[in-house]
């Protein structure tokens, strides 16, 4: 009976994750291998670099990151950009100062700022907020390895305009095989060679996706690789006390079950 | 405490005498930790301290979160990714909390499911199993409540969905939805109520864990065999049992490690799988999202409600005969509670006289049915309300009361139950034929 609850358990668990991610809809995502999947995944620092580099160059121009604190970017675990290099990168924007009633340049302790176009949401939390595939067979087993798949759908979301457009209710909409319903009102950002890498990497269309999609699950969730490593260290402390628990309590029923004590 | 004959406590230093004679706390620890325990319990008695774990990390942690987090529209959503990004270790406190609700769930599940298949609801334990119903309702009202927390969109729209069975209440539900609401809609005063509500409702829970336990210290411990232990002499209950401490509390925190080794495990590498994306989408109430779903736990439920459509003729007959106050959304809401009021009434709809699964051949099929029935409608509530899951919902909720009302107490008549052993220590050393029936006390010598 065991058995039977804990499959009931897994299937609960597999089956539910699954039902959420038949909400967004049938977009195509392909699998992308990065750097920060699985338990002992970690973010590739020169790749958060880059991908800073294209948010801040292409995307910055509309959408906003109002979450996430400039200093942030200094942090080990994320870009780590030296301090110098993170109050110059912060003083290129503008902030409301309520104290001074007035605009000033920004500090490393602002945030990053909101969207300056309405209809651009905030890409704080974009790779979170959306989930990429249903994994194998619609198991959803994938997500269990190698997480939800946000990322893997930014990049599907930028790779996946197939050039066709279309003027609707005056607004224009632009073909694209991830999105949800196949039309997404905001135009291909990134064609290729759009920005250039200081570190000489490859600048092609997919390789930009990848780096900023690498880039905002950083963005999303800033604490990935602290908890990973608390993660490990929780797990390999819990099962060296488990081992010690077995033992304990192997020895104390021996006389019990007549068995000779361990 | 009455019940099973063991010794109590005797304070010996004159301090201890004292201190027992004006309020007698040491002899009540004393009693409560070296409760003597069937030795028989099995792997599936293991649930109750998960249980007490659960609710103490959640109390832990929800105290640290509390001290973060800001109930209000305009704010909540960002003081839970303040906590995540600014507060020392939030992220890892948020996401214990978050997961400890789901392996509450999962043991609560497990606890329940063996209580009903080893019979623990019955005589003399009713009260036991009816205050652990009251438990378990209350915890869904707390999960619920605290899942309309972050302020995202599914804490919004479940938030809308779930106070909306209350509208389907006939002439006052209405009233009462707002009064719940505290306005016409979820908003402000809503997420303040709940606030306050959450963190209320873990302290009713703790006292009705301590009753819980008082109530199942009274009448002993039931055991895989169903069969009560001997109570003629101290000597006699010595011979099935063995104290709670060090035994079955050694035994339950080796059970309770190697499921935080995977509770560490999902905290650390996969804290999201269990919950859905859209709840990292601030709430709008302007935006509808496609598929509303509640948490993983809520789902057999969740598909009990929604199997009875207007066009299932139970719910066609419920309305002719009284005229249309009871619609396919009110019977929905009855059948949804009503799939917890049969749980809670099985010790009276279950008229067979073995208490153990174990010895009765017909109902271990039922049971076997009845856990992929709850599997199945969970599936079910996770799958967009059309056929064909409106279908399986439907055929999966009328066995979940078919179970409970026809089955349960039809098995007692019709079913031929095997024989039971003895005593529990003629199972025990069935078990373990070295056993000898004296060793429990020799080997308890040292802790007493």
């Amino acid at each position: 009976m065991f058995k039977k609850l804990a499959i009931s358990a897994v299937a609960a668990l597999t089956l539910s994750a699954g039902g959420a991610l038949a909400a967004g809809g049938a977009g195509h995502v392909e699998d992308v291998d990065f750097s920060f999947e699985g338990p002992f995944g970690k973010f590739d620092q020169n790749q958060l670099q880059r991908g800073l580099q294209v948010y801040t160059e292409v995307c910055a121009a509309c959408h906003g990151m109002s979450y996430v604190p400039l200093r942030t970017l200094g942090d080990e675990g994320g870009p780590n950009l030296p301090d110098d290099q993170v109050r110059a990168y912060a003083s290129q924007f503008q902030v409301f100062d309520p104290d001074l009633d007035d605009w000033r340049e920004a500090k490393p302790t602002d945030h990053f700022p909101a969207s300056n176009d309405p209809n651009a949401p905030d890409l704080s939390l974009m790779t979170k907020k959306r989930a990429g595939f249903h994994g194998p067979y619609g198991t959803g087993l994938a997500q269990l390895f190698k997480g939800m798949g946000g990322p893997e759908y930014m990049v599907a979301l930028l790779t996946g305009y197939t050039g066709k457009d279309k003027f609707e209710a005056g607004t224009t909409f632009y073909e694209n095989t991830a999105f949800p319903g196949g039309w997404i009102a905001m135009a291909p950002p990134l064609y290729g060679e759009d920005v250039e890498y200081a570190d000489g990497h490859s600048n092609d269309l997919h390789h930009e996706a990848e780096d900023v999609a690498a880039f905002l699950m950083w963005a999303a969730e800033p604490k990935m690789m602290a908890r990973k490593q608390a993660g490990l260290t929780g797990v390999i402390f819990l099962t060296v006390l488990t081992v010690l628990l077995y033992l304990t309590n192997k020895r104390i029923w021996a006389p019990i079950k007549g068995k000779k004590s361990a | 405490m009455s019940g099973i004959p063991h010794d109590h406590y005797e304070p010996k230093s004159g301090g201890a005498k004292w201190l027992h004679s004006r309020l007698p706390i040491v002899g009540l620890l004393y009693d409560t930790l070296m409760i003597p325990t069937p030795k028989n319990l099995n792997w599936m008695w293991i649930w109750g301290i998960v249980l007490t774990f659960c609710l103490a990390l959640q109390i832990i942690t929800g105290i640290v979160l509390v001290m973060h987090y800001t109930p209000h529209v305009d704010m909540a959503f960002a003081s839970i990714e303040h906590i995540m990004r600014n507060v020392n270790g939030g992220h890892m406190i948020r996401y214990l909390h978050m997961n400890g609700a789901s392996l509450f769930f999962l043991a609560v599940y497990m606890h329940i499911f063996r209580g009903l298949y080893y019979g623990s609801y019955k005589a003399p334990r009713e009260v036991t199993w009816i205050i652990g119903m009251l438990i378990y309702l209350m915890m869904m009202g707390t999960a619920f409540m605290g899942y309309v927390l972050p302020w995202g969109q599914m804490s919004f729209w479940g938030a809308t969905v779930i106070t909306g069975l209350f509208g389907a209440i006939p002439f006052i539900g209405e009233g009462l939805q707002t009064w719940l609401l505290g306005g016409p809609a979820v908003d402000n005063a809503t997420l303040n109520r709940f606030f306050s509500l959450h963190y209320l409702l873990p302290f009713v829970i703790a006292a009705l864990v301590a009753v819980h336990i008082w109530a199942f210290h009274t009448t002993g411990n039931n055991n895989p065999t169903g069969v009560e232990v001997r109570r003629g002499s101290k000597a006699e209950a010595e011979k099935d049992t063995v104290p709670f401490w060090p035994y079955f509390v050694m035994k339950d925190l080796f059970a309770l490690g190697v499921i935080m080794v995977v509770f560490f495990a999902i905290v650390g590498f996969m804290p999201n799988y269990l919950g859905h994306p859209d709840n990292y989408i601030e709430a709008n109430p302007l935006v509808t999202p496609s598929h509303i779903v509640p948490e993983w736990y809520f789902l057999p439920f969740y598909a009990i409600l929604r199997a009875f459509t207007a066009d299932v003729w139970v719910v066609m007959f419920a309305s002719w005969i009284t005229g249309g106050i009871i619609d396919a959304k009110f019977f929905g809401v009855l059948a949804m509670f009503g799939a917890i009021a049969v749980m809670a009434l099985a010790p009276w709809l279950d008229t067979s006289s073995v208490r153990s699964g174990r010895y009765r051949p017909m109902f271990k099929w039922w049971f076997a049915l009845l856990v992929l029935d709850f599997i199945v409608l969970m599936w079910a509530g996770a799958m967009p309300a059309e056929p064909p899951y409106s279908t399986i919902s439907l055929i999966g909720s009328a066995y979940w009361f078919a179970y409970f009302l026809v089955i349960l107490p039809l098995l007692g008549v019709i079913e031929k139950p095997l024989p039971q052993p003895e005593t529990i220590e003629a199972d025990f050393q069935a078990h373990y034929p070295k056993a000898s029936g004296d060793a429990g006390q020799t080997a308890a010598t040292p802790a007493e």
